[in-house]
């Protein structure tokens, strides 16, 4: 598994948010975004101070923060990849796509890869089914891939 | 309140308002298969093996949620709903291990004790299992996330009755799995290791931590000299692991099977709890005519301990440095014991029968060695005692009772019931009393600690000085107890915690299934216990007379500070 080089968080400024935030009822979701917004994800030193703060167990913050996709609880790298794994996609050979991908990049679905250049992700469907199996790469979606074509789609952004 | 009739299965029955489905087709004799449900939890409703038909509702509707209303008509067993049921259980079995003849909860399972009621013989479901790490990081637990069914059982637990909340469902969809945040090994997060999870868990996703083989390995070992002790709440629960009922005391049977075993010798940790008051009394004692840090914290709970050391490390100085009974036997074994009959300690071999996962945690602790050695090398719980029992094709039942052996088995009534919540508490009132008034007491009852109240609380008169006293079993009771103290409020002098729901008996490593009912089962077998000793004060044990006399000189001596104290470590709040 990928580990994610520790560097140093401010948990001065995570306090800061959840003081902002913590009298009102509901205040974990916003907490997490602004906390997300500010260290680019939600790293553990930052979530203990969250629940902390909160009076929360970290086990619930981690929970909620891994229910909503938009949370990252791992560092994102500089591009996020993102492979639809809906059922069209799979028909049309979505499986040896993404085994390719994850053979390029060298990491699983979540992980990062140690350059922190990519970040490989599943999606349940980006609305392309026409052009199956897809894969969207930061904003930019690529239809008809196969494996080969995968490879070098990625290579582009090496 | 008002009542409500309704009918079930063509049956009309009447109940309370606001009862669920459930409770009213209970009421009915009607049974309704469950599992997220538990009878000591509040209400979940995430599992959906309930459902049943509700006349004039479009969807079938999960029981264990559903609240009755007058007239309803409720049908628990039509084609539906038996469909409903088999693909939701199907559903589950696909994506679950098929590991039942390997698996702890092999026979205990209630994931397959459901796949057999609803007679699933084939999953219609393409199988995912899911394969994840098992985490044996602890000494106490072991949890294997790929049997999870995410019930949330051991989340309501974890949180609500013990106020840790170390465990909680993440990710979701397929994904989903309760575990503890970022997945971390339990070594490193802030579970007491109490083992209340495996009570609350249906399947075997979280057990103990099996230490049998180190056992049988110890047992041939013609070198070693093994000793067991066992733990008070043990006599009044091994029983059930041999099918009998809640609330058997098999004391006599239970000496007689460790025997057939091959233990050397067995002796019993009601001995050291007699000790504990000896020693806890006279530094209750110490603390009151010295104005020392009250109230004083009771230390003969391994999973409370680890417990305070993460939330309330501010007040360790209030806890007693004295170690459990356990560790104090273990201390003893390898010195006094070995001394006295000149056995070489470094074969003494010391095994202990406890109710409790985090008794493992406890022997390994780096400090547990004073003498010389590890303390305790291996700690087995009632239910991994029941298996050794199984395996050697022990009868229990069939023995005929046998004596403990002398002087570490000689124990009191006072010693018997550390097992129940509020026994410290009464043990050490009942020397206490003596040793302070020097006068006989004649009421040894202390009926106000007893029972399964959350919080206890009593004053006793000890001619004229007055003792406010208070005790919690269940972390989540301690922690507000703990929350009042830290805002000086109630002005106890003495506390005792117990970090399970109705003390030892309640133990995470105590029979499979544990709940409320069982417990208050065992808690009367206890005081049966105590009633039945000739003996039932701690100071009046002539083996503990003797072991001051010989060996330890005082309490609080020197000898007793160095083989029965201990020290405490500040842990992690998060
Ligand atoms: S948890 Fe239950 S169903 Fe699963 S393998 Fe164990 S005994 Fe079988
Ligand atoms: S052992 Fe106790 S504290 Fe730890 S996860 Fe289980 S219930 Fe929670
Ligand atoms: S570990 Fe056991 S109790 Fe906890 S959610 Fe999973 S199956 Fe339920
Ligand atoms: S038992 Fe009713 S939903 Fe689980």
């Amino acid at each position: 598994m990928a580990r994610e080089v520790k560097k140093a968080v401010d948990t001065a400024l995570v306090d800061k948010i959840v003081a902002k935030h913590r009298t009102r009822e509901g205040a974990l979701l916003p907490v997490l975004r602004e906390v997300q917004d500010s260290l680019g994800y939600l790293p553990q030193e930052a979530l203990e101070r969250v629940a902390l703060g909160l009076g929360l167990s970290l086990s619930r913050v981690y929970g909620v923060a891994t229910f909503y996709s938009l949370f990252y609880t791992r560092p994102k790298g500089r591009y996020m990849v993102r492979v639809c794994e809906s059922a069209p996609c799979h028909v049309q050979g979505a499986q040896e796509v993404i085994d390719a991908l994850i053979r390029e990049l060298g990491v699983s679905f979540g992980e990062t890869t140690p350059d922190g250049r990519f970040t490989l992700e599943k999606v349940s469907c980006l609305g392309v089914c026409g052009v199956a199996p897809a894969v969207m790469i930061e904003d930019r979606v690529y239809g008809n891939l196969t494996p080969e074509s995968v490879v070098a789609v990625i290579q582009e952004y090496r | 309140m008002s009542n409500v009739k309704l009918t079930i299965n063509g049956t009309q029955v009447e109940v309370p308002a606001g009862s669920t489905i459930l409770q009213a087709a209970e009421k009915a004799g009607v049974r309704i298969p469950t599992l997220c449900h538990h009878p000591d939890q509040d209400i979940k409703g995430v599992c959906r093996v309930c459902v049943v038909e509700v006349e004039k509702s479009r969807t079938l509707q999960a029981a264990c949620a559903f609240p009755v209303a007058e007239g309803m008509v409720v049908r628990t067993n039509t084609p539906a709903v038996r469909e409903a049921r088999k693909v939701i259980v199907e559903l589950m079995l696909s994506r679950h291990p098929q590991d039942c003849l390997g698996c702890a909860r092999n026979m205990k399972c209630e994931l397959q004790a459901l796949a057999q009621e609803l007679g699933i013989r084939d999953v219609r479901f393409s199988r995912r299992e899911k394969d994840l790490p098992r985490d044996t990081s602890t000494p106490s637990l072991v949890r294997d996330p790929s049997k999870c069914i995410v019930c949330r059982r051991c989340v309501y637990t974890c949180s609500e009755v013990q106020g840790v909340g170390a465990l909680f469902p993440a990710y979701r969809g397929h994904e989903a799995v309760v575990v503890p945040a970022y997945d971390n090994p339990m070594i490193d997060v802030v579970c007491s290791l109490c083992g209340q999870c495996v009570h609350a868990c249906p399947v075997g996703a979280i057990t103990e931590h099996d230490d049998t083989e180190e056992v049988w390995e110890a047992l041939a070992d013609p070198e070693k000299h093994v000793v067991v002790q066992t733990a008070p709440a043990i006599r009044a629960t091994l029983g059930e692991e041999a099918g009998l009922p809640a609330g058997t005391l098999v004391t006599g049977k239970m000496v007689a099977a460790l025997r057939r075993l091959g233990f050397d010798r067995v002796f019993d940790t009601d001995f050291t709890a007699d000790l504990t008051i000896m020693e806890e009394g006279s530094e209750l004692i110490h603390r009151l005519t010295t104005g020392g840090t009250l109230p004083l914290l009771t230390s003969c709970s391994p999973g409370w301990i680890k417990f305070i050391e993460h939330f309330f490390p501010e007040l360790l100085p209030n806890v007693s440095t004295c170690k459990s009974p356990q560790q104090m036997f273990g201390a003893l074994a390898k010195t006094y014991y070995a001394e006295k009959f000149g056995i070489d300690p470094a074969k003494v071999f010391v095994v202990s029968i406890m109710p409790c996962t985090a008794k493992k945690f406890e022997a390994a602790r780096p400090e547990m060695n004073s003498s010389g050695y590890r303390d305790v090398d291996v700690v087995l719980t009632s239910r991994e005692l029941g298996r050794m029992f199984r395996q050697a094709g022990i009868d229990f039942d069939r023995l005929e009772e046998e004596e403990f052996d002398k002087p570490l088995g000689l124990s009191t009534g006072a010693a018997a019931i550390f097992g129940a919540t509020g026994g410290v508490m009464e043990a050490a009132l009942r020397t206490a009393y003596e040793l302070v008034t020097k006068k006989e007491l004649e009421n040894l009852d202390f009926v106000e600690v007893r029972g399964m109240k959350a919080i206890k609380e009593a004053t006793i008169d000890l001619d004229g000085t007055k003792l406010n006293v208070a005790v919690a079993h269940g972390l989540a009771n301690a922690k507000e107890l703990m929350e009042r103290i830290s805002r000086g409020e109630g002005d106890y002098h003495f506390v005792e915690i117990m970090a399970c729901p109705g003390g030892c008996i309640g133990g995470g490593g105590q029979p499979i299934r544990t709940t409320n009912a069982v417990r208050e089962q065992r808690i009367d077998a206890i005081y049966r216990e105590d009633r039945r000793m000739p003996i039932r004060k701690s100071h009046e044990n002539p083996a503990i007379k003797q072991i001051y006399e010989d060996f330890l000189g005082e309490p609080l001596g020197e000898k007793s500070h160095h083989l029965l104290h201990t020290h405490y470590t500040p842990r992690k709040r998060v």
